[in-house]
């Protein structure tokens, strides 16, 4: 049944916390508690090795570094529109297909596969912006929800559809391997793609802050009929932002498609993921989403290690529903009520 | 053209007498699954549709509904309808405790919190053991006296399905009539303006939440009652919410019959494409649900009863020429 394949777990085997145990076993961290002889997963606060401890860091921050970049595309709609895109999550997904796609059929290298992804999500953006956002924008907020989850539903059952419910991972690239950097053990892939994504985030916060063309997309978020008094074209940039935010997304996924597998059923968890960054981060800040995504990339990681795998996504979920309680508007946005 | 008064006699006999007119088992359940989606989609469109805050996450409520009863049944025993009143408390109060947060912001908040928190809840069941974790519950196989409703007819629970329908469909329509019903308008057209007027918004939208999750958690239990049997995915799998919000939104979100005539189109269009595509269909079903969704917000926000309505004058105008 289709039902059984949407689980939300598709991480878990890149961070079982035994696994890592047991890796550090075999390079000679010290396998297990101490105490009682078991992974540090089942006896809590066991003395776990501190390299052990600093993997599990660093594997969330270069995770979470992708979070923060997807979430980033998120905001920026936000941002610019009062909008929310639940199909977030699907844009990476197809980033990753797009990536799948282009190492298996025209044989590219990393730098090739990201550029495709980010430039066919870019042209769905805009595809998407000019022939439906634009129109439920001003309509009822029930089709402006209705409008990105329906195509959320879309995306993900046509890649079901296409793609059957299998993992994959991306066929062996040129970021194959591992390097041992102060004690700690990193796949280099999960490296580059971590260090990518900051810099790609960061990118993005520069051209909104420092740049022409980032001054008229924030004039038009500012005031759309004082922007368009001074010859912006609202709609233009308003299709740009979402050509932006579609082509973060896909970058992101062709990143995360070089260190993890995944299913069509990932887009689900990082729609949601992107809602929990977007949440801590504040609504419209691409620096407080890198911040946030770093973050939650932390968090995860963690419990996964102490409390056991399928509790990562209850801890973050749960984390969203205590910020919507006690701080609606982020650690660094504004409410907007 | 008939007189709405007609009509809704027509649509009230033929709705009576449906499953002794098509008494075959298939149609009798394809004529249970339309009663449970037209309820649980009424419910949704309390809150979803008249009072304008979309819930993509009502899973939540009808998944409380649904393991209440195999929860008293297999724990202590008890007949699966004593756990009814117990999942529509636990539903008030899941409402309140999202309600009271997002209800301070936007509508998108509210959205985004109930996806979260019923994937959150998913989840969560999935690792309980004394729910069942993944595996689920089970009811009783075979009734032990008429209290545990366990019928090997479909013909008594079309019946009782047929009462809960018109139960939440006379509070729908005596809300409408009612303050409350104008409250809930009013906030839909515009919170700031209900507000100044001194519309309670806040407390209106709390009222109108715990309404829909209580109808919506009686509609998760009647369906545990009649399949004896649930799991967290089936439970609150983001596909049941998605089913409320389509069906609703089909017929047309904010309007008393709207949710009925969605589920009147869908579940028969449904089992349909099922039985063309085969076991692999339930992908496809989805993807249609997807690209319908899709088209009703990008053409036709009201649904189609608006569409009627707008297209039915034309017509009799054109009948009289």
């Amino acid at each position: 049944m289709l039902f059984a394949l949407i689980g939300p777990n598709w991480l878990v085997s890149r961070f079982r916390a035994g696994a890592i145990i047991r890796q550090a076993g075999r390079i000679g961290l010290a396998g297990s508690c101490g105490r009682c002889q078991t992974a540090a997963a089942d006896c809590g606060w066991a003395q776990v090795p501190m390299m052990v401890v600093v993997q599990v860091i660093v594997g969330g921050l270069l995770l979470g570094a992708i979070y923060a970049l997807f979430s980033s595309g998120l905001t920026l709609i936000w941002g610019m529109m009062n909008f929310i895109n639940f199909a977030h999550g699907e844009f990476v997904m197809l980033g990753m297909y797009v990536a799948f796609l282009t190492v298996v059929w025209l044989h590219g290298g990393p730098v090739v596969f990201g550029i495709a992804a980010a430039l066919a999500l870019f042209v769905l953006g805009v595809g998407i912006y000019v022939s439906l956002i634009r129109h439920v924008i001003r309509g009822p907020m029930l089709s402006q929800i209705l409008s990105t989850f329906g195509l959320a539903l879309l995306l993900r059952y046509t890649a079901f559809w296409i793609f059957s419910a299998n993992f994959v991972s991306l066929p062996q690239t040129s970021l194959a391997g591992t390097i041992k950097l102060g004690g700690i053990f990193l796949p280099v892939a999960q490296l580059v793609a971590g260090a990518t994504a900051i810099v790609l985030t960061l990118a993005l916060h520069l051209l909104l802050t420092r740049t022409t063309i980032g001054s008229r997309l924030l004039a038009v978020a500012e005031d759309r009929a004082a922007a368009m008094l001074m010859g912006i074209r609202p709609d233009r940039m308003q299709a740009l932002a979402w050509g932006l935010s579609a082509g973060a997304a896909g970058i992101a996924g062709a990143l995360m498609a070089t260190a993890y597998p995944w299913s069509p059923s990932v887009g689900e968890t990082f729609g949601l993921i992107a809602f929990v960054v977007v949440a801590l981060g504040g609504f419209g800040s691409v620096l407080g989403s890198l911040y946030a995504g770093l973050i939650i990339g932390l968090i995860q990681a963690m419990s996964a290690f102490w409390l056991g795998a399928i509790y990562k996504d209850i801890v973050v979920y749960g984390l969203f529903v205590a910020l919507l309680w006690l701080r609606p508007q982020g650690l660094m946005g504004k409410a907007r009520i | 053209m008939l007189s709405p008064r007609t009509g809704l006699v027509l649509l009230v006999l033929g709705l009576l007498l449906y499953p002794l007119i098509l008494s075959g088992p298939f149609y009798r359940d394809i004529g249970v699954t339309f009663l449970l989606a037209a309820i649980s989609a009424s419910a949704w469109n309390i809150v979803g549709g008249y009072a304008g805050q979309v819930s993509v996450g009502h899973s939540m409520f009808f998944g409380l509904g649904a393991y209440t009863p195999l929860l008293v049944y297999t724990q202590w025993g008890w007949p699966p309808i004593a756990g009814i009143p117990i999942g529509i408390a636990l539903a008030i109060g899941l409402a309140v405790v999202i309600g009271m947060p997002t209800f301070r912001l936007t509508g998108h908040y509210f959205s985004m919190a109930t996806i979260a928190v019923a994937e959150l809840i998913r989840i969560f069941f999935g690792t309980w053991d004394w729910v069942g974790a993944a595996i689920g519950l089970q009811g009783p196989a075979v009734a032990r006296g008429w209290w545990d409703l366990t019928f090997r007819s479909e013909l008594p629970y079309y019946y009782i399905f047929l009462g809960v329908l018109a139960v939440v469909l006379l509070t729908t329509a005596a809300i409408e009539r009612r303050r409350f019903g104008f409250y809930l308008r009013a906030i839909k057209a515009s919170e700031r303006a209900a507000k100044s007027l001194g519309v309670p918004v806040r407390r209106t939208k709390l009222q109108a939440l715990a309404l829909s999750a209580a109808f919506t958690s009686v509609a998760g239990s009647l369906y545990v009652i009649k399949t004896g049997f649930i799991d967290p995915d089936s439970a609150f799998g983001i596909l049941i919410s998605v089913q409320m919000v389509i069906v609703a939104a089909l017929g047309g979100a904010g309007t008393l019959f709207g949710p009925l005539i969605g589920a009147l189109i869908l579940i028969p269009s449904q089992t349909l494409t099922n039985s063309l595509f085969g076991g692999g269909g339930s992908g496809l079903t989805y993807i249609l649900y997807g690209g319908i969704i899709v088209l009703i917000a990008r053409f036709e926000p009201g649904g189609l009863l608006d569409l009627w309505h707008r297209l039915s004058p034309q017509l009799r105008k054109r009948a009289h020429v």
